[in-house]
């Protein structure tokens, strides 16, 4: 059984200037112990989904769709109930999430007694061997201080010791490491990935970084404007990418072994989603646009797991021609 | 030939006092670093957060005050100018930020971003309207616009702006501040594509602080690895990327995400500027640490390719950096993006 299913969700956000569509049918799924990655530009309604998962968008937001945990239908009461539970979560700056008046130990704590009902001293306890467990030096010390005496990065194994404590069996990570330096999301990244293969907890990794992506995830869906561009195991998305939007990103990012005499870049800018374009919403910013792209390209499955919108994919009939 | 910037032994620490107003110590921010710019040459600073590149891109254009060292700018002593003479030679010397809201004012409309350093600097007189079209045009954007605010545009082109608005002064040095790290994929390219064509055409002199390799490696000429307000390496670009000599400088590419992740992670975080480790600095994270790493300063030492390490002879050779081979197909594909578009 998976661990997350995800069946045509829709986000609607109803503000001042009218409505606007952040997330159209969107469908995934992810089995225990695996990593799925949604990737894609601020904007295209990544974390717009992670929080429909968690329960979690503003007042103003309305969504339809199919979201379950393990099987069974998350309505409101359940994310509540699940939240900090079966239902985890880290985010990109671990200030905010953490609190400040409390030390490191105590919040993981206060995690596992919670989730345990483990008496306080014990609770303690197992705090330090979880911030063990996250690779925190000297973690009785650590635990003692309070989030804004950490660095970035601690803060950050501090966010996943409590995630963790409840043995999820999901965890959403929404740009976990977008704050860190390069070595040190590494550490987190690689901390991340092993703790998923002891606890078999699945793993929604949001990220704007294709690397990260190819290094981290068994799944990707790659999301432009609110829609699913293409969706396809990681290995195949790599060395077969058939969206347009999935080609123009990864030639947009710079090599590191050579220097290329000029990166991809996909012109213009994204659409505003309260006006998107008719049809492909990529449509005006791609070389490969004709006619037919004023209609909605559908969803459809080129290669066993890998999903393209686009009407003109397969694209190796537009090099032969 | 005289290079354009030449800086030697920049220090820059910042004192902190407790809250009786006792002096409690000095973040080392910046702590003996010199290098050389070459006219039309692009220098990359790179090292993570807290690594004082900031801090030494501003020491370089004098926007404050070294506590020792010098600094030449085309042969000239930068420090002994007077106010008036440092405000004259700041025409030639431009800074572009991370953040382009930092540069340009919310009440001003782009025109009048990029006319103030024409009326300044009495560039253009009497043809400032059609020199900001010029402008505007040249970093990729329709002259309309010129009418707009600020907030009316995306982060990219605010980014286009400011550069706009550098390059009304007619610099020859351009530092550049993570000009790109806020900025989408797919707007990054287009910026970096923009600075590489204006450095090229114009024989612009740039400094570009980052903490992106993969930025640094598409824009620069030679590269310079900063590690708790030291220069650790200092090499060609192509042969840093290739033959990275320091540890760190290995560390950091191998960190580099997309290459497969079965690297040799590095432990630990950076420790504290205010008091660095003795010996080598960086020899609390290093895996090859030896003893006298522990208490020996090692020198930047090498010819074109310089290193401060001890053990820079006697290191195996460094892993490849293993990126996806080049697929005739995808380049194929991608060529649509860069020849359909302007
Ligand atoms: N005005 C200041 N007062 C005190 N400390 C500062 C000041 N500016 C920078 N620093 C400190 O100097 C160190 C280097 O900073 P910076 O040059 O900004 O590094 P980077 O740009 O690599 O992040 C950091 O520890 C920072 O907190
Ligand atoms: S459907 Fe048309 S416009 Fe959309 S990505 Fe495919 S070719 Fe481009
Ligand atoms: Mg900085």
């Amino acid at each position: 059984m998976n661990a997350l299913d995800v069946e045509g969700l829709c986000i609607d956000f109803h503000t001042e200037r009218g409505t606007l569509r952040a997330v159209d049918r969107l469908s995934f799924s992810v089995a225990p112990g695996r990593t799925l990655a949604i990737v894609g530009e601020s904007g295209c309604g990544k974390s717009a989904t992670a929080l429909a998962i968690l329960g979690l968008l503003a007042e103003n937001a309305e969504t339809s769709g199919r979201i379950s945990l393990a099987g069974q239908a998350l309505t409101p009461q359940a994310q509540r109930a699940a939240r900090g539970r079966e239902l985890a979560m880290i985010f990109q700056e671990p200030m905010t999430s953490l609190n400040p008046a409390f030390t490191a130990g105590e919040q993981v704590a206060e995690a596992l007694r919670l989730h345990e009902g483990l008496n306080p001293r014990d609770a303690m306890q197992r705090a330090i061997a979880m911030l063990e467990r996250v690779r925190i030096p000297e973690a009785a010390r650590r635990a003692k201080q309070y989030p804004h005496q950490l660095s970035g990065g601690m803060r950050q194994r501090v966010m996943i010791a409590i995630a963790l404590a409840c043995k999820p069996k999901l965890l959403i990570a929404d740009e976990p490491t977008t704050a860190l330096d390069v070595t040190v999301q590494a550490q987190i990244l690689a901390l991340l990935d092993e703790l998923k293969r002891e606890t078999g907890t699945a793993v929604v990794l949001i990220t704007h970084d294709l690397g990260v992506v190819r290094d981290h995830a068994d799944e990707v869906v790659v999301m432009y404007a609110g829609r699913v561009a293409e969706r396809a195991p990681t290995a195949q998305l790599f060395n077969q990418p058939e969206h347009p939007y999935t080609i123009g990103l990864l030639g947009a990012a710079p090599r590191l072994d050579s220097r290329r005499a000029r990166l991809a870049s996909i012109e213009g800018t994204v659409p505003d989603l309260r006006n998107p374009p008719p049809g492909c919403r990529f449509a005006p910013r791609c070389p490969f646009a004709l006619a037919a792209c004023e209609a909605l390209p559908a969803l459809a499955e080129l290669a066993p797991g890998h999903w393209v919108a686009c009407h003109r994919a397969p694209l190796d009939a537009v090099i032969a021609a | 030939m005289t290079p354009l910037l030449h800086a030697q032994g920049l220090v820059k620490h910042f004192p902190f006092r407790d809250s009786l107003g006792r002096a409690r110590g000095a973040v080392r921010a910046v702590d003996g670093v010199s290098l050389s710019v070459p006219q039309g040459r692009v220098l990359a600073i790179v090292g993570e957060s807290g690594c004082g590149k900031s801090t030494l891109g501003r020491l370089l254009l004098r926007l404050i005050e070294p506590d020792a060292g010098q600094l030449r700018f085309n042969g000239e002593d930068v420090l002994a100018l007077p106010p008036a003479a440092l405000r004259a030679r700041r025409r030639e010397m431009q800074l572009i930020f991370q953040d382009p809201f930092a540069s340009l004012d919310p009440r001003m409309t782009v025109e009048a971003a990029i006319t103030e350093p024409l009326i300044l600097h009495k560039l253009h007189r009497g043809r400032e309207r059609t020199r900001v079209a010029e402008l505007l045009e040249r970093v990729g954007l329709r002259p309309e616009l010129a009418r707009r605010w600020p907030h009316e545009f995306s982060g990219g082109q605010r980014q286009r702006i400011a550069i706009a608005r550098a390059l009304a002064s007619e610099p020859r040095l351009i530092i550049g501040d993570e000009p790109v790290s806020a900025l989408d994929v797919s707007v990054q390219a287009q910026v970096v594509n923009l600075l590489g064509d204006l450095i090229r055409d114009l024989g612009l002199t740039f400094v570009l602080i980052s903490h992106d390799l993969g930025v640094v490696r598409q824009i620069a000429d030679e590269v310079a690895v900063m590690y708790l307000g030291q220069i650790v390496e200092q090499a060609p670009a192509e042969a840093l990327f290739h033959h990275p000599r320091h540890p760190y400088t290995r560390a950091l590419l191998a960190a580099v995400p997309g290459q497969g992740g079965t690297l040799k992670l590095l432990e630990g975080d950076v420790p504290s500027p205010v008091s660095p480790p003795p010996g080598c600095r960086f020899h609390t994270r290093c895996p090859f640490a030896e003893a006298r790493c522990h208490s020996e300063v090692p020198l930047l030492s090498g010819q074109t390719h310089l290193a401060a390490c001890h053990l820079q002879e006697s290191l195996p050779s460094p892993t490849p950096i293993r990126e996806g081979a080049a697929d005739a197909r995808l380049a194929r594909l991608q060529a649509y993006f860069t020849e359909h578009t302007t």
